[in-house]
């Protein structure tokens, strides 16, 4: 009967692939009424696919979409909406920053001090979220989005004030204090791919084998599915909010690493920015699974690095980020309508297996 | 209104060889049903034999993929319920379809309203039009007033005056006593035969056979979605009706060969709750139930007496004002719900698909909910996948739950397999004691007589159940003792030997309370 889950699966990708194919279809008609060939358009695009270097910064590019994508993921799982993976992100790379470069660490040590701030701040802002809804009862959505605006104030007011320091090579840029070498994440290939990289990979890893594998990943489960069968067998709503809020928050302070460790070394006002957001549009393409989240980021990662080539035929990159709208309009829909089809076609095979039984008998 | 043409030996509705599939199901086949104009015509039959589906076809809910329909010597073909109505067809629903804060001439008029040339309602009229056909029914109410202040059984009125105001003289009533207690049921069938005395033809669907073997003219009976018989109550009695029905042997609820054991197993002492709103009455006030190994404790009541809120707080789902409850000698007033449930507690919850199942997730998942503290279902914080599915088949095998596997998900069974299902989960893991919230509803005669063999069974290794039901025999069947709630109170005290229907619809309607011997 194994054969029942692989049949879901196939019909939950081929879902997430029409949703595509058809964002796909609708960009082409945007591309024609603007006076561009989508063929053509299309063919730079994908062609790029051939280039070692692209597939490198597609890569380097999924590494957070990974991460936070896993961060929503965790609270959809559980019917929690954290639109705030965007705040938390931005509180836990400022703190870390700051952090980061106020102590002296052997290398592996500093690094990992640096995640565990990072993961510990974004826990924090999110734990604010989740005491509200259990205590007070506010809608996370709401919640979320608002602490979303006091973060990105906060966390720009505290740079200006306290953390700023001068650029010494006359940029205009103004960031923090740069972290020490030690602090660094490793490059895989140098400039282009992260070692982040690999930590998103331990993270999906991580959340399939919890939320799937595990007595506390079954209760989640639970809980997101019907909160009430599960309080009746005495499951703690408030605390499993809790808990989900606290894991979603962890994993969201962790998405602007590979930026911060990997690449800037230092906090700046635009770093990492909409990770965070993008996060929501890869857990939906993506189902809420670890191996779609993966799939799903390694696209909207490729489409990032490779819209730049557009730009060299005269068409504007901002196609694709129409393009990811689009994916993701189609694929609430497309799931949606294949999830009634599909419901449909399992609940009369079940009737017909059961007939066929009843008939001999 | 009253005038009607007599039409002699022509029938008000004919049905010949109706067949209705739904992809890889046979709802109905060859089903003949003969209605004559002016009497009262009960169609029986089980759960899921198909009396829905028929009736529906009748109603132009949806068409027949073979056979006609004959209204008063016309041949018919509904495409919506639309045509059904102007052919004079109309039907009252399980579930009432009334809006709460409108008033009764509200309701009735509404998305039919008799406006003027310039769009006003015409209230007067309307209201006059309700006044006569409310004598006719002889009923009483208002028409002024709120939905919200009415009771079951008017509110039903008000479903009848809403099809009748369209002119229906053929009326499809669906399972209309499922909601009433047995005094609400004689007011109703006073009503339809003053309706039907006034030339209109009553089409009853029920599987409760007192009912209709005390008040229908004719009978038709379905079986698995075609028609087995066509007789009147004066040449069958209850149990060839109901062979008739179930096309075999029937179960019965009661029955016990064990003695009650002397130990308590679950006891509730003084316990009061407070109601929903600060300030109001008590939900529950000092309720004191106790349940012996080996026994079954029945609870009557209509919903909304407290049951519900009896069950929450003795599985520690509320905070309770004061009192006690104890599991097993164990005082457990203030622990935690899994910590209530590990010393014992099981529970069948009132409404399976809220409190129940996780109806998407598959059947293995089903059985492993509330049992993760189970080490024989677990490996450490891991959960056993191959563990889980080999217990989830042997539920499956025990209850009789008909699934194709433990694979799909539980969405996909029917009611009574899905209730089988619960009953069977929550009975695996060999509970002390069972708080069984009405465990065989809405589920077919085969399904119920196997949960009613299962609680038995257990009932007879020392399970003590509390239990909890709106079928009145089924409550006097299995009962040892039987506790009336009403108002947040235990009321009264009966003797399941001793007790009748109707005698416990006295007491649910706190029109008798006290000890009856």
């Amino acid at each position: 009967m194994k054969s029942q889950r692989l049949q879901r699966m196939a019909v939950t990708s081929a879902s997430s692939l029409l949703a595509v194919f058809v964002a796909l279809c609708i960009c082409a008609v945007i591309l024609l009424i603007t006076g561009k060939d989508p063929i053509e358009a299309y063919k730079t695009l994908f062609g790029a696919a051939g280039d070692t270097k692209v597939l490198q910064g597609a890569l380097n590019r999924a590494t957070p979409l990974m991460i936070s994508a896993a961060a929503v993921a965790i609270g959809f799982k559980m019917n929690l909406f954290n639109i705030g993976v965007e705040g938390q992100m931005r509180v836990s790379l400022l703190a870390t920053a700051v952090a980061g470069a106020a102590i002296r660490l052997p290398a592996p040590l500093h690094v990992l001090f640096c995640l565990i701030v990072a993961m510990a701040t974004g826990a924090l802002w999110a734990a604010f979220a989740g005491w509200l809804k259990v205590k007070r009862g506010v809608n996370e959505v709401i919640s979320t989005i608002m602490l979303n605006f006091v973060a990105l104030s906060l966390v720009a007011w505290a740079f200006d004030s306290f953390f700023r320091v001068e650029s010494t090579t006359g940029s205009l840029l103004v960031k923090t204090k740069e972290l020490p070498t030690s602090a660094w994440f490793p490059d895989i290939v140098d400039r282009r791919l992260n070692g982040m990289f690999f930590i998103a990979v331990l993270v999906l890893v991580l959340f399939y084998v919890l939320v799937w594998k595990t007595k506390f990943g079954f209760q989640l489960r639970a809980s997101g599915a019907n909160p009430g069968a599960s309080r009746v067998t005495g499951v703690n709503p408030k605390r499993m909010i809790m808990i989900s809020m606290l894991l979603s928050g962890a994993l969201a302070g962790l998405v602007g690493m590979r930026a911060l460790l990997g690449d800037v070394h230092a906090y700046q006002n635009n770093l990492a920015e909409q990770q965070g957001f993008n996060g929501i549009a890869v857990a939906l393409l993506g189902r809420n699974h670890p191996l779609g989240i993966f799939i799903s980021a390694l696209l909207f990662g490729y489409l990032g690095e490779a819209s730049g080539r557009l730009q060299l035929i005269d068409i504007p990159k901002e196609i694709t980020t129409i393009m990811t709208g689009i994916i993701v309009l189609a694929v609430v829909i497309i799931n949606e309508a294949v999830k009634r089809w599909d419901d449909r076609r399992i609940q009369h095979k079940a009737a017909l297996a059961l007939e066929a039984v009843a008939v001999p008998a | 209104m009253t005038e009607h043409s007599h039409l002699g030996n022509q029938l008000a509705v004919e049905l010949h060889g109706i067949t209705k599939r739904f992809p890889g199901v046979i709802a109905n086949h060859d089903i003949e049903l003969l209605v004559r104009p002016g009497t009262i015509h009960a169609i029986v039959g089980e759960n899921g034999a198909g009396k829905s589906t028929l009736m529906k076809t009748l109603y132009g809910m949806h068409q027949p993929d073979e056979g006609t329909i004959t209204v008063n010597g016309n041949l018919v073909q509904f495409k919506t319920p639309t045509d059904a109505i102007a052919a004079g067809i109309g039907m009252v629903h399980q579930h009432f379809m009334l809006a709460d804060n409108l008033t009764i001439t509200e309701n009735i008029i509404l998305g039919d309203e008799p406006v003027d040339g310039r769009g006003r309602i015409k209230f007067k009229e309307a209201r006059e039009r309700i006044e006569t056909l409310m004598k006719s029914l002889g009923a009483t109410f208002d028409p002024n007033t709120n939905v919200s202040e009415l009771g079951v059984g008017q509110r039903q009125r008000v479903e009848i005056l809403k099809v009748l105001y369209r002119g229906a003289k053929i009326l499809i009533l669906d399972e209309p006593t499922a909601v009433l207690v047995p005094q609400e049921v004689d007011e109703l069938f006073t009503t339809l035969k003053r309706l039907v005395a006034d030339g209109a033809t009553v089409i009853f669907i029920s599987h409760k056979l007192d009912e209709v073997l005390a008040y229908c003219d004719e009978i038709t009976v379905i079986r698995q979605g075609t028609t087995v018989a066509h007789t009147t109550p004066s040449q069958v009695n209850r149990r060839s009706l109901a062979e008739l029905m179930v096309g075999s042997d029937l179960p019965d609820p009661s029955g016990r060969e064990t003695k009650i054991g002397t130990d308590v197993r679950l006891q509730v002492t003084g316990l009061n709750l407070a109601g929903e709103i600060v300030g109001a009455k008590l939900a529950l006030e000092d309720i004191n139930v106790a349940v012996h190994s080996g026994e079954i404790v029945g609870i009557a009541g209509v919903e909304g007496n407290g049951q519900f809120e009896l069950c929450e707080s003795i599985l520690g789902l509320r905070t309770i004002l004061s009192g006690s409850i104890s599991v097993c000698g164990q005082e457990l007033s203030h622990a935690e719900t899994r910590e209530r449930i590990n010393m014992g507690l099981s529970y069948i919850p009132f409404d399976r698909h809220r409190e129940g199942l996780l109806l998407d997730a598959p059947l293995w998942e089903n059985t492993f909910l509330g049992r993760e503290e189970n080490s024989s279902l677990t490996n450490g914080p891991f959960i056993s996948r191959s563990k889980i599915e080999s217990d989830c088949r042997s539920i499956i095998d025990r209850f009789g739950v008909l699934t194709p596997s433990e694979q799909v998900p539980a969405f996909a069974l029917s009611g009574g397999n899905q209730q089988k299902l619960v009953v069977g989960r929550e009975m695996a893991s060999d509970p002390k004691v069972l708080l069984a919230a009405h465990p065989t509803r809405g589920v077919d005669v085969g399904a119920q007589a196997a949960i009613w063999d299962e609680l038995r069974h257990a009932r007879d290794n020392g399970l003590g159940v509390l239990l909890i039901s709106a079928d009145l025999e089924e409550l006097i069947g299995l009962s040892d003792r039987i506790l009336v709630m009403f108002d947040g109170r235990v009321t009264a005290h009966l003797d399941p030997a001793t007790a009748t229907p109707e005698m416990l619809g006295t007491y649910m309607t706190g029109e008798e309370q006290g000890v009856a011997q």
